[in-house]
């Protein structure tokens, strides 16, 4: 039985990997999972220099989810290539960093900082609603996507995967700005736009007022989308979006991802990316898939 | 420290000791080796609601291998938990956060200060602080707890582990007011604090200690998703640049709840 798939020339051992910003980088879930297992870590965003992130509450759960306004937080990409990318190295498992900004130059920097480092893609952010500067700036107009992909393919080394941001009209005129521009992936979806009030304070739940909607909630939203981005480019694309079982992860490989990132259910599961690998297999067997390969896209039109 | 887990943990008892506060005690093998101060996430059965509920440890049998927690009905979890019985069992992760720092007792005063349902974790520091060997046992342990009125939950208890002062909202039982009025009203003296609570009873305590240039250290709260540091939902401002973080921000569930009261900024 094959499990591994492809993605711009670099091989995974399965399409299990985890939603960046969910996962730290790695070290804080290595208590509960098996890093060696994962198809790929995909970190926590990075900047060229450390963030502080929004005022707290950050978090609020809501019905099957959770709503978050972290505001990438993160401590520079320099913490991270002295840390955090030697602690993943010590795994056999994929590599890829996500990548945040304000500007494109700050995209750049980081992306040049991290080209002669153990990483094996890049994940670049342009997805994020809980910042005001850059990030889903980027991410929201066709044309916006396409300069800034266009502009990092000049200077990445590593191949890059855009993550799209779910906050638009139509998914696939933005999936086929990213691919036209040279990306060589995407990665969607990034969190839906929400917001919770708090009846008994009469006060928004988050200080941000608004954040990013993840968890079991939003999954037939982003097998919708991923479907839609699908049909509409021949890049591979890694699906998520409150990814909890095989199952889940399944549907999305049948929408046409080509890997699968495990995302807010990590914080309900800290095995969920384990159980999420044992029962992609055991539906392999079930069905006589030789391939994992064979799944990819295959219900369509 | 002990490996976390995800496990499941079997309700041993579970009854009501106030309004709303419920005293639970859990069998689980979380019960290994636990500092004072720590918690656990319990998760709720119900899907809609996915996010572990932290609730503090009051006490420990670690020979029972058993929990107790004594939390607030808050919240659609805490109204679930609050419905189990013996027998049943609930799903924990844990063990979280530090612990209050137990090694700053040696030879001095303590002051245990709970306000709330900020009161039950000061219970296992105070059995814990208590049963020290001497020469690493502090030589006074002084409790003051606050409570809203008349039901002075675990009361009793913390009787038995040190000299017990209250302070309630309604002036019912001990001094009127919060921990601090009672802590003037009767000269308590302290070189060291250690607090728990309600936001501004841990700022206003911040400012006592400082004033009376007293160490205290004090167990913060916060949203909290993952409850393992990686979501960087739950953090406190810091005085100087977090040695995780790189930035003045700190995570409440992995490098606390508990820190030193000059290091956050609250």
């Amino acid at each position: 039985m094959n499990t591994s798939v492809e993605i711009a020339g670099v091989s995974f051992k399965n399409p299990v990997m985890t939603a960046s910003g969910t996962f730290g980088s790695g070290m804080e879930y290595a208590e509960f999972a098996d890093l060696n297992r994962l198809g790929a870590v995909i970190t926590k965003g990075v900047a060229n220099v450390p963030w502080p992130g929004n005022p707290t509450p950050r978090v609020v759960e809501t019905y099957g989810g959770m709503l978050n306004a972290i505001g990438l937080q993160n401590p520079g990409v320099d913490v991270m290539i002295e840390r955090d990318l030697p602690y993943l190295q010590q795994f056999d498992t994929g590599v890829i960093v996500n990548v945040c900004g304000k500007s494109v130059e700050d995209y750049i920097e980081v992306v040049e900082k991290l080209s002669d480092q153990p990483v094996d893609l890049l994940e670049i952010n342009v997805s994020c609603p809980n910042v005001k500067e850059g990030a889903i700036a980027f991410g929201q107009k066709a044309d916006a996507l396409y300069n800034i992909t266009e502009q990092l393919k000049k200077h990445a080394k590593q191949p890059i995967i855009m993550k799209l941001s779910p906050n638009v009209t139509d998914i696939a005129e933005m999936a086929k700005a990213a691919e036209a521009a040279g990306a060589d992936a995407i990665s969607l979806i990034n969190t839906i736009t929400g917001m919770k009030i708090d009846i008994d304070k009469r006060r928004f739940a988050l200080a941000n007022k608004t954040g990013g909607l993840s968890g079991p909630a939003i999954k037939p939203v982003a097998v919708r989308m991923v479907y839609q981005a699908a049909q509409a480019v021949k890049i591979p694309i890694i699906g998520m979006g409150g990814i909890a079982t095989a199952e889940d992860a399944i549907e999305f490989i049948l929408a046409g991802a080509t890997a699968v990132a495990v995302g807010m259910m990590n914080f309900h599961d800290p095995y969920a990316t384990m159980s999420v690998i044992e029962g992609i297999e055991k539906y392999m067997q079930m069905q006589h898939v030789e391939d994992i390969r064979e799944l990819i896209g295959a219900v369509h039109d | 420290m002990a490996k976390k887990k995800k496990t499941q943990a079997k309700v041993l008892s579970q009854r009501m000791l106030a309004d709303g506060i419920c005293d639970l005690w859990l069998e689980t093998s979380l019960a290994e080796h636990v500092n004072p101060g720590q918690f656990i996430g319990v998760y709720p059965a119900n899907a809609s609601a996915l996010l572990p509920r932290p609730i503090s440890i009051c006490r420990v049998n670690e020979g029972r291998n058993a929990l107790r927690l004594v939390y607030r009905i808050v919240g659609k979890g805490t109204a679930e938990f609050a419905l189990y019985q013996p027998g049943e069992y609930l799903s924990v992760l844990g063990i979280l956060g530090n612990g209050f720092p137990m090694e700053k007792a040696a030879g001095r005063k303590v002051m245990l200060m709970g306000g709330g349902i900020g009161v039950p974790p000061l219970l296992e520091l105070a059995a814990q602080l208590k049963r020290l060997p001497e020469g690493q046992k502090p030589s006074q342990i002084s409790i003051v707890m606050g409570y809203r009125d008349a039901q002075t939950f675990l009361k009793e208890e913390f009787e038995e582990n040190g000299a017990l002062y209250i302070a309630t909202e309604d002036g019912s039982v001990g001094s009127r007011g919060n921990v601090l009025d009672a802590v003037r009203e009767n000269h308590v003296e302290a070189d060291v604090i250690y607090a728990c609570g309600p936001m501004p009873m841990l700022r206003a305590i911040k400012k006592y200690a400082q004033d009376n240039r007293i160490q205290a250290y004090i167990s913060l709260e916060e949203r909290m998703a993952c409850g393992v540091g990686a979501c960087l939902g739950c953090v406190c401002k810091t005085v100087h640049e977090d040695a995780h973080s790189h930035v003045n921000n700190t995570r409440i569930c992995t490098d606390g709840p508990v820190f030193n009261a000059e290091d956050v900024d609250i």
